[in-house]
């Protein structure tokens, strides 16, 4: 064997550890996932969506729209009297149905006579994320094509009309009923736009929260193992907690103000997408008022303190610097999934084996908090802090009894079960 | 009281691999005790064990007083112990290591077990420069300064010399046996056979796990008719 040769076996021997594929696995297991997903959205493009349609015209412009979504969509509801409004409405709601499409009885004259006429659309929201958004799309392109077939109509039947009305010759009323709130003038894709604010930016904000903190108390915990600094800490007369406190406070106050300096950049950036969107969230009472504040900065402050119990728990296995990079690994993943589920489906559209997983990870629920308060969905954020709380108080006391064990020291814990047992059932004889 | 450090039938079992097995000794007052043997042999794991580091698989530990087992907090109060790889931060200064170390005693004593840890270090204005840039031999010193500054009851020394050059080993060596004068007890371990022939009052000589000789280091020269302590340890082991 030549030195070259030599070299390369010895090197390839120590990169070829599961630290250096596993990461890399997952991360084509999560694309593989995303690509399916993505295919799927091609799949739900194809798919007629579900419709109710009152037509109170039978004018020959009206036949043209009703032939339209006859032929591209599942309409569950059909009547021709303006009144049963609520009744397909309710309809489209138990039968996951997109929207309501009202033709008012002068739609066809109003065509004829050159005006523009106006067809009322009642949208079923069901979420706000971007994949929620796919049937609405659909409908918004049957619309698109009547007004299509309509203009190809009066062009080919030379009306005198003006220009400008024979492209378009229809426009909608929209009112979209999302999260038991009415919203008039507003459409899905309006609603989606406006609330990606908070679909992006706090997800990516919580995220980097988590990476940033969660590292440095990995790394926290590695420098003090390989600098030889832990033993001298563990002789000294400090409670446990103390040090395990300590080690958690310290790295949510560093990561909070990088996260500050992360979160100025990154809201100058998402302001630039977001003009007029403000005034849109208030019009609507879409806003957070100051409970809402108070309970998602609660969210943020014990997702940060269970994100960090568990960073240290993992920060305990951590036999050295390069072992804590691997560390932040499931950190990072944990943070990563709820963040691309938030962005792309609301909580509420979610399977419900996804909403588990969903609401199991602890990081999740600040980054659903601000959508959910501002459809006062109170439930949902408390219970999720609650819950974000006991995993951190669970997190801190495992961590505690870990630092009381010899597993910090010697990566085995060495639990005496017949001392346990000694302790907890034997009953010393009374002092006589 | 008769023994600062009392340990009963001490086991101590990593899995299956029992790395003590039941030794028992005593250790009075202002005595420099130490732990001879091999590499292995379960001198680092006893003093881990006896700094409540680890804990005990059977048997038992006193340390003035307090069972080590019910009361490490106790324990941890008046015993220092100077691990034989230990560091310090790197990131700090030598003093504001010593001030780190402090702020852990009552505030009254901070200052004077500061000027004690800075004169045992002896590192001159190099205590104002970050531990990073110190060689093996100035941090070793800054180390022994921050155990014994606190003038614990029970210093456990792992190797206190490791690292040193001859004169700076020999300066530590002079600290150590003054310090006992001052009201602590030592126990110590070395591989160094001269170290321990010089500063040890008893000896115990482990090995596999268990104690397999002890007593005065001249008495044990007499007793093996050997001319130092190596001599001695070879014969015993053997």
């Amino acid at each position: 064997m030549s030195a070259l040769t030599n070299i390369i076996g010895k090197e390839i021997r120590e990169l070829l550890t599961p630290a250096t594929f596993l990461p890399i696995i997952v991360m084509a297991i999560i694309f593989g996932s995303m690509g399916n997903t993505i295919g799927g959205i091609d799949e739900e493009l194809e798919e007629a969506p579900i419709i109710a349609l009152i037509n109170n015209d039978n004018g020959e412009f009206s036949d043209i729209a009703e032939s339209v979504f006859e032929n591209n969509s599942e309409i569950i509801y059909n009547s021709t009297n303006i009144e049963n409004k609520d009744i397909a409405i309710e309809k489209l709601k138990e039968n996951d149905g997109v929207a309501l499409i009202v033709i008012k009885e002068d739609f066809s004259e109003q065509i004829s006579k050159g005006n523009i006429s106006q067809m009322d659309v009642y949208w079923i929201m069901n979420g706000a994320g971007i994949l929620d958004s796919i049937s609405s799309s659909v409908v918004q392109n049957l619309i698109d094509y009547v007004n299509t077939n309509i203009s190809k109509k009066l062009i080919s039947s030379n009306e005198s009309v003006n220009a400008t009305n024979i492209l378009n010759p229809t426009v909608k009323n929209e009112t979209t009923y999302f999260k038991g709130k009415e919203l008039i003038g507003l459409s899905p894709s309006e609603i989606s736009s406006v609330l990606s604010s908070q679909s992006t930016f706090i997800p990516v904000i919580i995220m980097i929260i988590i990476i940033m903190a969660g590292q440095m108390v990995i790394s926290s915990m590695a420098l003090e193992k390989e600098n030889k600094t832990l033993e001298t800490l563990l002789t000294l007369p400090v409670r446990r907690t103390s040090i395990v406190a300590g080690k958690i406070i310290a790295s949510a106050i560093i990561g909070l103000i990088l996260a500050l300096i992360y979160m100025i950049g990154l809201g100058y950036y998402m302001q630039s997408f977001q003009f007029g969107s403000e005034q849109v969230l208030s019009t609507f009472d879409l806003t957070l008022g100051g409970t809402d504040l108070l309970l998602i900065g609660a969210s943020i402050f014990v997702t940060l303190i269970a994100a960090l119990a568990f960073c240290m728990l993992l920060g305990t296995m951590a036999k050295n610097f390069k072992s804590a990079q691997t560390l932040t690994f499931p950190v990072v993943m944990l943070a990563l999934i709820p963040m691309f589920i938030t962005m792309f489906k609301d909580f509420d559209t979610l399977p419900f084996a996804l909403k588990a997983v969903l609401f199991g990870i602890p990081f999740s629920h600040p980054m659903m908090a601000p959508r959910a308060l501002i459809f006062d969905d109170y439930l949902m954020v408390i219970s999720g802090i609650i819950y974000v709380a006991i995993f951190a108080v669970i997190l801190i006391v495992i961590i505690v009894w870990v630092f009381k064990t010899d597993r910090l020291l010697t990566g085995s814990s060495n639990i005496n079960k017949e001392k346990i047992m000694k302790k907890f059932f034997y009953k010393r004889p009374p002092r006589i | 009281m008769d023994s600062v450090v009392k340990v009963k039938n001490l086991t101590k079992k990593y899995g299956e691999k029992e790395a003590v097995r039941g030794i028992s000794f005593e250790i009075k007052p202002g005595e420099i005790f130490g732990l001879i043997g091999p590499n292995g042999a379960g001198k680092t794991t006893s003093l881990r064990i006896i700094s409540t580091l680890l804990t005990i698989t059977s048997g038992s530990i006193n340390v003035m007083g307090f069972d080590l087992e019910e009361k490490p907090e106790e324990v941890r109060k008046i015993l220092s112990y100077l691990p034989e790889d230990a560091g310090a931060y790197k990131n700090l200064t030598g003093i504001r290591y010593l001030e780190f170390i402090a702020n852990f005693f009552e505030a009254n004593k901070k200052r004077s077990m500061i000027d004690r840890g800075i004169e045992i270090a002896d590192l001159k204005e190099r205590i104002n420069d970050r531990v990073d840039t110190y060689s093996k031999g100035m941090q070793r010193r800054l180390l022994v300064g921050r155990a014994l500054m606190t003038e614990p009851k029970l210093a456990i020394l792992d190797e206190p010399t490791s690292g040193l050059d001859v004169i700076n080993a020999q300066e530590i060596r002079n600290i150590i046996k003054n310090t006992t004068k001052e009201g602590t007890t030592v126990l110590l371990s070395s591989h160094n056979m001269l170290e321990v022939e010089y500063l040890c009052d008893r000896i115990a000589l482990i090995d596999d796990g268990l104690i397999v000789e002890r007593g005065k280091p001249k008495d044990l020269l007499l007793k093996y008719k050997a001319k130092n302590v190596e001599e001695v340890f070879s014969k015993v082991v053997k």
